[in-house]
């Protein structure tokens, strides 16, 4: 009996130790999970940027022009030249083995665009050359469509070159209105402004999600809800966006959606279109030739169905694939982690900034992506880049293609640095001491 | 002294130094000791149109020689346009007009002649050379 019960006990103690160690080890795997999800592992992230490794004037790359265009993962430099090796063929119309296995990637890669974006359809996605295609793209076939003499569009005063220029073409050809949001000095729309711009002539609304100079993160669901409110379709400028932050564009519920695949650390001359079915099946093509069709004769064509009507010719299709790889790229390292860190870097610089006499941060909303803009009293932005240079420090000199945004703070040109997940506190830490160096010098 | 003679001077006194920080040092020297232009003149038709800094150039014909005076708001682009104008300045429109200008890829600032830069410094010796032929033409 009393070996019995001690054999009882034994067990029970044996089974309480045993569920002990599994909660720990529970506990412990979900740490290292939500570890995993929230912090980025700088060391791994670099060394997957084969261009990071590179000296620029005997020094290390310190590359903080995220702005202009992103770095590239080996993942994507790989899927690339992959492509090249042992894919390349034309999509979409070989009945051989290669044109179909890369019809079927390419494919693919427009779902991986849908997914990220959360759009309903694939064929909602149109690949393009890049965000200024995709706003040329919905100015001329949109406007052909839908816009006429006294039309209003509205845009904003942070526009980038590129969302101002298609839109104010259309008016002068249309007799149409172009409208501004302003902005106040912090670099934040008044939203005020912008429900009064609203009306029965207003066709369209084309605004930036986050400003190339400023920062900004513009809200754009209430611009849109705004504008809805009043059945007026909205064109997102997603450009400096898609880097920072997910854009679902059924939860924004945004009428079209634009990014380039060179901002999103995918390759050069790819961007994608996003546009609601209803509104794309509706418009004309913009360009037409190869593979936008069904039937052709001299007298008619039959346009294809989406989204084919909107890609004439041969697409890019290594630019397709390595977007792709570039989007699956970020979501592994997970785009929350992504802000998060950039966030941080973007306080610490901010701080850093601060203490250099005569500077002046050009925008400083609430609500800010890792882009910090700023002007020294007395020197030129293009002085400060050059030394900068020579330091083998990367930043971005000038106007920023958004003249009328530099006119709105009375400066000539600004200087800006833009961070993305691969940059680190201690290259800012170097970038001040080079800023440092560089207003000595000029000064 | 002929423009070769004036370009071989400066590539002789940029080989004193030895690093980027010298030259850049006695780039913006220069830039910083050349009120060269006349407030009067740094209007906007005056101004060479580049995508960052600004230029303004003006040149007179005086006794068969172009006199150039100019500036800019970079003090980099600056001391590259105070060179310009010593290098070209008084001198006759053929001489400016065949002048190779060599001496920039010599002392190592090339970079500020490559058309990405778009400094302003390209326009300004196209227009330089422009207004030399301008003035050759007239006479």
């Amino acid at each position: 009996m009393e070996s019995d019960s001690l054999q009882t006990l034994y067990y029970s103690i044996n089974r309480l130790l045993f569920r002990i160690i599994l909660t720990f080890v529970f506990i412990k795997m979900t740490t290292v999970n939500f570890i995993d999800k929230h912090i980025i592992d700088i060391n791994k992230i670099r060394a997957q940027f084969p261009i990071l490794s590179r000296k620029v004037n005997g020094k290390p790359l310190i590359y903080f022009d995220n702005g202009a265009t992103a770095q590239k993962p080996i993942q994507v430099i790989d899927a690339v030249k992959k492509y090249y090796e042992y894919q390349n063929a034309n999509i979409h119309r070989g009945v051989h083995t290669l044109s179909q296995e890369i019809t079927v990637a390419y494919e693919n890669a427009r779902i991986t665009v849908q997914k990220h974006l959360n759009a309903e359809h694939a064929h909602e996605i149109i690949f393009t050359k890049g965000t200024t295609d995709s706003i040329n793209l919905v100015a001329h076939s949109f406007g052909k469509k839908y816009i006429t003499k006294g039309d209003e569009i509205i845009i904003s005063e942070m526009e980038h070159h590129s969302n101002i220029l298609p839109w104010q073409q259309l008016c002068e050809e249309k007799g149409a209105i172009l409208q501004v949001i302003p902005i106040n000095d912090s670099g934040e729309l008044l939203m005020d402004e912008y429900n009064k711009l609203l009306s029965s002539k207003t066709k369209i609304v084309a605004v930036t999600h986050i400003s190339n100079v400023l920062g900004t993160i513009n809200p754009i669901k209430e611009i849109i809800e705004l504008a809805h409110a009043k059945n007026i379709p909205v064109l997102i400028d997603g450009a400096q966006a898609v880097p920072h932050t997910k854009a679902d564009v059924q939860e924004l519920d945004a009428d079209f959606y634009c990014f380039s695949g060179h901002k999103l650390f995918g390759p050069t001359g790819v961007g994608v279109l996003y546009g609601k079915e209803k509104y794309l099946n509706e418009m004309p093509p913009y360009q037409v030739g190869g593979g936008t069709i069904k039937t052709v004769t001299f007298a008619k064509t039959e346009y294809a169905d989406l989204p084919l009507k909107f890609e004439a010719g041969t697409p890019h299709v290594a630019g397709g694939i390595g977007l792709a790889t570039a989007i699956d790229y970020v979501n592994e390292i997970g785009l929350d982690a992504i802000a998060a860190y950039e966030n941080e870097l973007l306080m610490y610089a901010t701080n850093a900034l601060h203490n250099i006499n005569g500077i002046k941060i050009i925008g400083d909303a609430t609500n800010k992506a890792s882009v910090i803009s700023f002007v020294i009293k007395g020197l030129h932005s293009f002085d400060l880049g050059t030394i900068l240079d020579q330091l083998g420090i990367a930043v971005r000199t000038g106007h920023h293609c958004t003249q009328p945004l530099m006119q709105h703070f009375g400066i000539q040109g600004a200087v800006r640095i833009s961070f993305a997940f691969y940059n680190t506190k201690e290259e800012i830490d170097e970038f001040i001491k080079g800023l440092e160096r560089a207003i000595k010098m000029l000064s | 002294m002929s423009i070769e003679e004036i370009e071989q001077e400066i590539i002789d006194e940029f080989e004193l130094f030895e690093d980027w920080m010298g030259k850049y040092e006695y780039l913006i020297d220069m830039g910083k000791s050349l009120p060269i232009i006349e407030d009067k003149y740094k209007t906007e038709d005056k101004l060479i149109k580049g995508c960052q800094s600004r230029v303004w150039m003006q040149s007179d014909l005086k006794d068969g020689k172009i006199i150039f005076t100019a500036d800019s708001d970079a003090i980099i682009t600056k001391g590259m346009v105070a060179l310009m104008v010593r290098v070209l300045s008084n001198h006759t429109p053929d001489d400016i007009l065949n002048a190779k200008l060599g001496f920039v890829d010599k002392i190592g600032l090339t970079q500020h002649l490559s058309p990405t830069r778009s400094n302003g410094l390209v326009s300004m010796i196209k227009q330089m050379k422009m207004d030399a032929l301008a003035y050759k033409t007239q006479n």
